[in-house]
C-alpha cells in the first residue's frame, strides 16, 4: 500500500548547505565575456575546484529516510535521477539563462528534441501552430508530419509576411514560430511586431536564434516568450558536441521541464561539461565569428565572380535596416551564389577551398562550407529547390574563427578555379 | 588535409592553431577527429610495426596534438608530458653525472626542487645566476655546463631574458639553452625562432586555457635532439593521457584569440593599477617603464600576456585582504586560464623562500599577483577597486 505524503512529515534538521550561486549581476550589467566565463556558476565549488567537476553518477544517494522525506517535500532541492537533473546540467542551464537574459533555460540532447519537447508540451489536439516558411526543414517537418499524427494542425506563411501570419491566426492558434536570422538566406524578422502579433491574439511566440546567438540578439529583450538554440553550433563552439536548449520564463517551462523529465530527452554530463567549457570563450569567439563574417561577407560582394551575397551586414541584403536595428553583430554564415555557374563549376568552388571543410553545421571554430543543393536539398525537386530559393550556383559558408586574412585568401583561390 | 598540402607558413598562427593536428578523420569524416582511448594497436604482422603499437610510444590523439604544437612552435617535433614538471624533468635527464645545468635566479620554484632535490642525487650539480644579466651569464658558463634553464618572462618580476644574446652565448660555449614559455605561449613568442634549443610550457597554463587539465609540453628544432628527448619519454613513461591531449587540443584553437584578449585587458588593468593612490608599482612588461619594455617589444610584438604583479600599499595582513575580498578574480594559484586568479606570492606561491630571499627577489608583503581571464576590464577594475575599499587604514 503507497503511503501517502501527508501522513509523514520530514524532522526539521539542517538542509544540505548550497553555496552561493555567482553574486547577482551589479548594478551596471557584466560584460558578456564576464558573464561567458562566470554567469550560473556555483561561487565556491566541491573540493574548492575552479571548474564545475563532471558528475556522471546517473543516480544520487540520500543519507536517510528523513533527507528523502525533505526532497520530496520539495525543502531540499537538490538531484535524484540522472533522467530528472545533474548538477552539470543545473550549471550551464543556468550559466544559457543568464547569457540569454532568461530566467530559466532547459538543455536538450539536441536542437530537435529541444523544439520538440517544448512544443509536445505546450500543443494539443486541436491546437494550430504558424511557422514562417524559412524556419528549419526538420522543425517545420515534425509538425507537419508528426504532431499532424496528434491532431496539431500546422501553418506555414511566407517569412516576415505579417499580415499573412495575422490572416492564419485563429483562436486555436497556441504558437508563432520563426528563426532570425534565417538559413540559408539570413533573412531577419522584425522582433516587435512579431511580437505585437502574438501579444495581440493572446498567442505564445518562439524565436530559433541558433544563427544569432544571445551575443547578437536577445529575443526576450523584446518580449519574445520562448528562444531555442542549437546549442551544437555557437554555443558548444567547438564542433564537438550535440545540444539543444530552450529559454523563458520559469513559469512558462515548468510543464516543459517536467516533460522532459518523462521524455527522457537529457544531455550526458560529458557534454554538459564541454558546453559549459565551450561557453566560457563564447563572447570572445563571437567577436571573431563577426568580424569574419563581415569581412568574407565584403570581399565576397566585391568579387567578380561573385554573383549575390546574403549576409545581413550588408547594405545590399534585404533584412539589413531590420538587423542593424536589433542585431549587435551578425555572425560567421555567409550564403552566395557564384556567377555564371552551373552547379559542377560551383562545387569546383567548394572543392578548392584548403581551410573550410565540406560538412553541414556550422558556429565551430572551424569554417565549414556546404553547397545546399548537394547537401541538404539533394532530395528536393527542381521546382521545390526554386520555391526555396535554392539555385543550383548557391555556396553556404560558416565562418570559424581562423584569420580573416586567411579565409579570405583561400577563397579567393577557389574562386579563381 | 594533411600537413604536407596545407602549407605552415601561408596560414597564420590561428588558422594553424585550428587546423594542424587536427585532419579529418579519413575513416568517418569526423571534423573533430576520435579521441583514442586503446592502449595498444593491432600490428601488421609479427614483428612488423605499424605507425602506433602501444599507448605510452604513441597514440594517434597525442600525436595530434604535437603536431599542432610542433608546428605553431617551428620546430621539428613536439611532445606532451602528463605535467610541466614531468617535461622539464626530461630535459635534465639528458644530463649525465658531473653535468652542471646553469639556470635562471628566479626560476619556478618547481624547477628549483627538482634541480637542487632530485637531479643533485644523479651527480648533476646546478647553478643559479641573474639571467637579464648576459655578463654574468657568460662569467658563469663552465665546462660542466650543459644546459642553461631561464624563463622566458620570470615570476614575480616579469623581466624578460634576452633569447637572442642567451642563445648565442650557448651556441658559442657548445651549451644547450631550454626555456619555459609558460608565460609567454607560442601565440606571442616563439624561442625556437630566436635560437632556443629546447621550448617547454606548462600546458596547464595558456595552451589548455580552462583550468581543467594538467599538462607539459617540449619542443625542438633540431632533429637529432627531439630523439633524445622521445627515447627519453618512451623509456621514462610520463606521457599526457588522451583525454587531456583532447582538451588541450580544444584548448589551443582559441589560444590566439584567448591571450591577445587577456594581453589587452591586463595592459588596461596595468595602465590603471599605476595611477591608483594605493598602488607603489606596477611589474607588466607591456608598460614604458618596465625594464624588459623595449625587448618584450621585439620579441613579442604588441602583446604581453595576461600575469602581472603590483605591489600594493599595505602589510602582509591587509594585501591578504584584498585578496581575499575580490569576487571575481579567484584567490588560486596557477594562471593562464579563462578565469581571473589573484594571489599573495608572499603567503602562497612564494612562501617557501627563506624571508632574506623574498625580500631579495622583490617579493614584498605587499606584492599581488594577476592572472588576467577573460573578464572584461570594467568588470576586473570594479572587483579590485571593491576589493581595495574593503581595507581599513
Amino acid at each position: 500500500m503507497m503511503v501517502m505524503a501527508t501522513d509523514i512529515t520530514p524532522e526539521k534538521t539542517t538542509s544540505v548547505a548550497q553555496p552561493a550561486v555567482q553574486p547577482a549581476a551589479p548594478a551596471r550589467p557584466q560584460g558578456m565575456s564576464t558573464q561567458s566565463v562566470h554567469a550560473g556558476e556555483l561561487r565556491q565549488k566541491a573540493e574548492g575546484a575552479i571548474s564545475t567537476p563532471m558528475f556522471c553518477a546517473s543516480t544520487f544517494t540520500f543519507e536517510s529516510t528523513n533527507a528523502l522525506l525533505r526532497f520530496v517535500e520539495g525543502e531540499d532541492e537538490r538531484e535524484e535521477y540522472g533522467r530528472y537533473g545533474n548538477p552539470n546540467e543545473r550549471s550551464v542551464e543556468r550559466k544559457l539563462a543568464a547569457l540569454e537574459g532568461a530566467e530559466s533555460a532547459i538543455v536538450y540532447s539536441s536542437g530537435m528534441a529541444a523544439i520538440v519537447g517544448l512544443l509536445m508540451s505546450k500543443l494539443s489536439a486541436g491546437d494550430e501552430i504558424i511557422f514562417f516558411d524559412q524556419c528549419y526543414h526538420r522543425s517545420r517537418e515534425f509538425c507537419a508530419k508528426h504532431l499532424a499524427r496528434f491532431g496539431v494542425i500546422t501553418h506555414q506563411v511566407k517569412t516576415g509576411d505579417f499580415n499573412a501570419m495575422e490572416a492564419a491566426v485563429n483562436e486555436r492558434t497556441k504558437m508563432l514560430v520563426s528563426e532570425s536570422p534565417t538559413n540559408p538566406h539570413l533573412t531577419c524578422i522584425d522582433l516587435e511586431q512579431f511580437v505585437a502579433v502574438g501579444k495581440s491574439h493572446g498567442v505564445e511566440t518562439l524565436i530559433d536564434a541558433t544563427l544569432a546567438t544571445p551575443f547578437n540578439l536577445r529575443p526576450i529583450d523584446f518580449g519574445v516568450d520562448y528562444v531555442l538554440h542549437s546549442a551544437t553550433k555557437y554555443l558548444g563552439g567547438h564542433n564537438d558536441l550535440l545540444a539543444g536548449v530552450i529559454c523563458g520564463s520559469t513559469e512558462q517551462l515548468e510543464s516543459v521541464r517536467n516533460l522532459r523529465g518523462i521524455l527522457g530527452s537529457v544531455n550526458s554530463p560529458h557534454n554538459l561539461y564541454l558546453l559549459e567549457r565551450g561557453l566560457k570563450t563564447f563572447a570572445l569567439r563571437m567577436e571573431r565569428h563577426n568580424e569574419n563574417g563581415m569581412r568574407v561577407a565584403e570581399f565576397l560582394e566585391s568579387h567578380p565572380r561573385v554573383e549575390r551575397v546574403y549576409y545581413p551586414g550588408l547594405k545590399s541584403h534585404p533584412s539589413h535596416q531590420i538587423a542593424a536595428a536589433q542585431m549587435r553583430g551578425f555572425g560567421g554564415l555567409i550564403t552566395f551564389t557564384v556567377r555564371d555557374a552551373d552547379w559542377k563549376e560551383t562545387s569546383r568552388v567548394v572543392d578548392s577551398t584548403q581551410i573550410a571543410r565540406i560538412a553541414p553545421s556550422l558556429g565551430g571554430v572551424e569554417s565549414l562550407i556546404e553547397q545546399p543543393l548537394v547537401m541538404s536539398y539533394y532530395n528536393c525537386s527542381p521546382e521545390d529547390r526554386k520555391r526555396f530559393g535554392i539555385s543550383d550556383n548557391m555556396i553556404r559558408l560558416a565562418c570559424g574563427i581562423e584569420n580573416a586574412e586567411d579565409l579570405i585568401a583561400d577563397l579567393d583561390r577557389a574562386l579563381a578555379q | 588535409m594533411t600537413q604536407d598540402n596545407f602549407s605552415q607558413n601561408k596560414s597564420s598562427f590561428r588558422t594553424r592553431a585550428i587546423h594542424i593536428g587536427n585532419e579529418v578523420d579519413p575513416a568517418t569524416g569526423a571534423v573533430v577527429p576520435p579521441i583514442h582511448f586503446a592502449t595498444t594497436f593491432r600490428q601488421p604482422g609479427a614483428g612488423v610495426w605499424g605507425e602506433f603499437d602501444y599507448s605510452r610510444s604513441g597514440n594517434p590523439t597525442r600525436s595530434a596534438l604535437q603536431s599542432t604544437l610542433a608546428s605553431l612552435e617551428g620546430g621539428v617535433g613536439s611532445l606532451a608530458f602528463s605535467t610541466g614538471m614531468a617535461a622539464i624533468h626530461c630535459v635534465t635527464m639528458l644530463l649525465s653525472p658531473g653535468d652542471m645545468i646553469l639556470a635562471g635566479s628566479d626560476i619556478y620554484g618547481g624547477a628549483y626542487r627538482l634541480f637542487h632535490k632530485i637531479c643533485d642525487r644523479a651527480g648533476i650539480g646546478v647553478t643559479l645566476v641573474d639571467f637579464t644579466d648576459i655578463n654574468a651569464i657568460a662569467a658563469a658558463i663552465r665546462p660542466e655546463t650543459k644546459l642553461l634553464w631561464g624563463e622566458t618572462i620570470g615570476n614575480p618580476q616579469m623581466s624578460i631574458l634576452d633569447l637572442p644574446k642567451i642563445s648565442q652565448l650557448a651556441k658559442d660555449a657548445g651549451v644547450l639553452f631550454g626555456v619555459d614559455n609558460t608565460f609567454g605561449t607560442p601565440a606571442l613568442l616563439r624561442p625556437l625562432e630566436h635560437g632556443v634549443d629546447i621550448v617547454m610550457h606548462s600546458a596547464t597554463k595558456y595552451l589548455g586555457g580552462h583550468s581543467d587539465c594538467l599538462g607539459g609540453t617540449l619542443a625542438v628544432a633540431d632533429r637529432t635532439l627531439f630523439d633524445q628527448l622521445y627515447f627519453i619519454q618512451n623509456a621514462t613513461g610520463a606521457v599526457l593521457d588522451p583525454m587531456s591531449c583532447f582538451l588541450l587540443s580544444r584548448g589551443i584553437k582559441t589560444l590566439d584569440v584567448r591571450v591577445r584578449a587577456q594581453s589587452e585587458t591586463a595592459l588596461q588593468l596595468a595602465i590603471w593599477l599605476q595611477q591608483h593612490p594605493r598602488v607603489s608599482r606596477v611589474l607588466y612588461p607591456g608598460l614604458e617603464e618596465h625594464p624588459g619594455h623595449s625587448l618584450a617589444k621585439q620579441l613579442m610584438g604588441e602583446h604581453f600576456g595576461g600575469v602581472l604583479t603590483f605591489d600594493f600599499a599595505g602589510d602582509k595582513s591587509q594585501t591578504a585582504t584584498v585578496c581575499q575580498s575580490t569576487k571575481l578574480f579567484c584567490l588560486a594559484v596557477s594562471l593562464g586560464a579563462v578565469e581571473s586568479l589573484i594571489e599573495q606570492p608572499a603567503t602562497m606561491s612564494h612562501a617557501s623562500y627563506a624571508a632574506a630571499d623574498r625580500i631579495r627577489f622583490g617579493i614584498t608583503d605587499g606584492l599581488i599577483r594577476l592572472s588576467v581571464g577573460l573578464e572584461s576590464f570594467e568588470d576586473l577594475r570594479d572587483d579590485l577597486q571593491h576589493a581595495i575599499d574593503t581595507v581599513s587604514f
